[in-house]
């Protein structure tokens, strides 16, 4: 693929002895939206946040391979991790206000990058809690604290300080799985909306929602890539049996412990059944 | 269900002796209380709260214990101040730009946790120690600098404690956004916590304008009102130290008045530090 917005190459990631991810080497496409999908513990989110360098923080953690954000390894030494980290938003699993008002919550990354100019950042806070679709019910609380919101409403304030930061990229880790129905089609539908301008990658174990939402599709399991492309192609005609046991709902682990025996691998204890 | 009653009762047999164990802590404070009101009260006068000792108050003259108060007052403040110097920097460090497996933020907590053992008096004999060394006298700046030495651990270790219970998530998201650690340090995980870093300081305060051992030989003792860093003060707990060491009832009924307002001292605070944690929670998450 030529237009890869992420490319990563024989991507390994281990947290001490245990391996989370192995060999990944992936294509996100640019402005289309990417979901990962794959069982809880598969290594989804640490393949998201190897994407964004925030996997640097976890305890005793080995990372080698290359990971390609617009062309420049990113793991690389001369890599400004700061920059880096300002091309993508991230939504969290849970939506996490930072300690302050709903105004400062969203200037917080505006103040960080362009400095302080009152009334540009008044208008540039206005402009991204619309685009997130808060706008008119906050536009009255500005100064009051952003916990006192509901969640589906902290969830979209998450999402206007993530575009505040003018990203290229948006990575979302379930983005939805806390929030209400009704508040997870609101986000969903923004994400369909927002791809024209970004390329958008998530993280579900939610099938129905990458199915409505993603134009590519990567399969991980036990930390390997079982199968990736488009959208269309995974979920009407998967070429593997895994892939198509996981989307039909049925028990992986036979037929994931058969493949590594075939491939000639060794299946560590505890892992698996 | 053959044990049903053996584990109710065993129910009742804990829950009687978890609440005897709390009615007797609340007694024991409540006789504290009681015992320095009644002995410490009579004595209690406008006098005493606003004029230094005069000539003879230690054999019932004239006089008060305000050279006490202000200088238990300016030591743990200025204590205190020095302490937080230190120890916001030090936990700051350790829980936002340390991993949690860091063998280095083993030992630093370990240092504070065995710091905190140490007895007083021998922070009291250390900086009488370097007194000498530097030829001061005892003064209000020595005693300042004793005293935050000994408030440091046990402030370093309570603010610890504090910033170990913000989220995680938190310090990602700052990060996730291009801040820096020292951002992500000072505008978010410092926010999260104030209220917890303010009580934490008040321990400090408590702990420091209480301790007699640490100030014995470093701030000396004087019957003036504190005017320079470079003199000597009084401090509360020696003036309760001596007045009870007087033969004369009433000088010792003025130890007690002087316990008494030592405790409202420590009292006052707790309150403060209540109501600005209120105050400061407003936008912290819970």
């Amino acid at each position: 693929m030529n237009n890869a917005h992420i490319r990563t190459t024989f991507l390994n990631v281990s947290y001490g002895e245990h391996p989370a991810l192995k060999d990944i080497s992936i294509d996100i496409p640019a402005l289309k939206i990417t979901a990962i999908i794959g069982p809880s513990g598969c290594g989804k989110s640490t393949l998201l946040k190897a994407f964004n360098r925030l996997l640097d923080l976890a305890d005793d953690v080995s990372i080698c391979g290359e990971v390609f954000v617009d062309g420049a390894n990113i793991y690389d030494k001369a890599t400004d991790v700061y920059s880096l980290r300002k091309k993508m938003g991230l939504l969290a699993q849970k939506p996490f206000p930072l300690p302050m008002t709903i105004y400062e919550n969203v200037a917080y990354g505006l103040r960080i990058h362009n400095g302080i100019d009152k009334n540009k950042l008044e208008s540039s806070v206005e402009h991204y809690l619309r685009e997130a679709n808060l706008w008119d019910e906050v536009k009255n609380r500005l100064h009051t604290s952003a916990s006192k919101l509901s969640i589906g409403q902290q969830q979209r304030l998450c999402l206007a300080r993530g575009l505040a930061i003018e990203p290229e990229i948006i990575l979302g880790d379930e983005p939805t799985s806390a929030l209400d129905p009704f508040s997870a089609e609101h986000i969903e539908k923004k994400l369909i909306e927002l791809k024209e301008r970004y390329t958008i990658v998530i993280v579900t174990h939610n099938i129905q929602q990458a199915m409505k939402l993603a134009d590519y599709v990567i399969f991980l399991y036990h930390g390997r890539v079982i199968e990736e492309g488009p959208s269309e192609k995974i979920f009407k005609a998967p070429k593997d049996l895994m892939t198509q046991a996981y989307i039909k709902g049925e028990y992986l682990d036979e037929i994931w412990l058969a493949k590594e025996a075939q491939a000639g691998r060794k299946v560590e204890e505890g892992e698996g059944i | 269900m053959p044990n049903i009653k053996k584990r109710l009762f065993e129910e009742k047999v804990f829950k009687a002796t978890m609440l005897a164990s709390c009615v007797s802590v609340v007694l024991v404070f409540m006789y504290m209380l009681v015992t320095v009101v009644i002995k410490g009260l009579p004595g209690l006068s406008w006098q005493m709260l606003t004029q230094p000792p005069k000539g003879g108050y230690y054999m019932g003259g004239e006089g008060g214990i305000l050279n006490a108060i202000l200088g238990s007052l300016y030591l743990a403040i200025g204590a205190t101040f020095l302490a937080a110097l230190i120890s916001i920097p030090v936990v700051l460090y350790l829980n936002v730009y340390l991993k949690k497996d860091s063998k280095f933020a083993v030992l630093v907590r370990f240092s504070f946790d065995v710091l905190w053992g140490i007895p007083s008096i021998v922070y009291g004999a250390f900086g009488f120690a370097i007194m000498v060394f530097f030829h001061l006298r005892a003064s209000l700046l020595a005693g300042m600098i004793t005293i935050a030495l000994l408030e440091l651990p046990i402030m370093s270790r309570a603010a610890d404690n504090i910033l170990k219970m913000v989220p995680h998530e938190l310090k990602e998201i700052s990060l996730s956004l291009g801040a820096t650690r020292f951002e992500t340090a000072t505008r978010v995980v410092f926010r999260q916590a104030i209220p917890g870093i303010l009580t934490a300081l008040l321990i400090g305060f408590g702990r420091g304008v209480g301790d007699a051992a640490s100030v014995l030989f470093t701030a000396g003792y004087t019957d003036s009102l504190p005017t320079s860093l470079l003199r000597p003060v009084a401090t509360l707990p020696l003036a309760i130290f001596f007045q009870l060491g007087t033969p004369f009832p009433e000088v010792q009924q003025r130890g007690y008045t002087a316990a008494l307002v030592l405790i409202f001292m420590i009292l006052a605070i707790s309150i403060v530090s209540r109501l600005l944690t209120a105050r400061f929670h407003k936008h912290t998450l819970r």
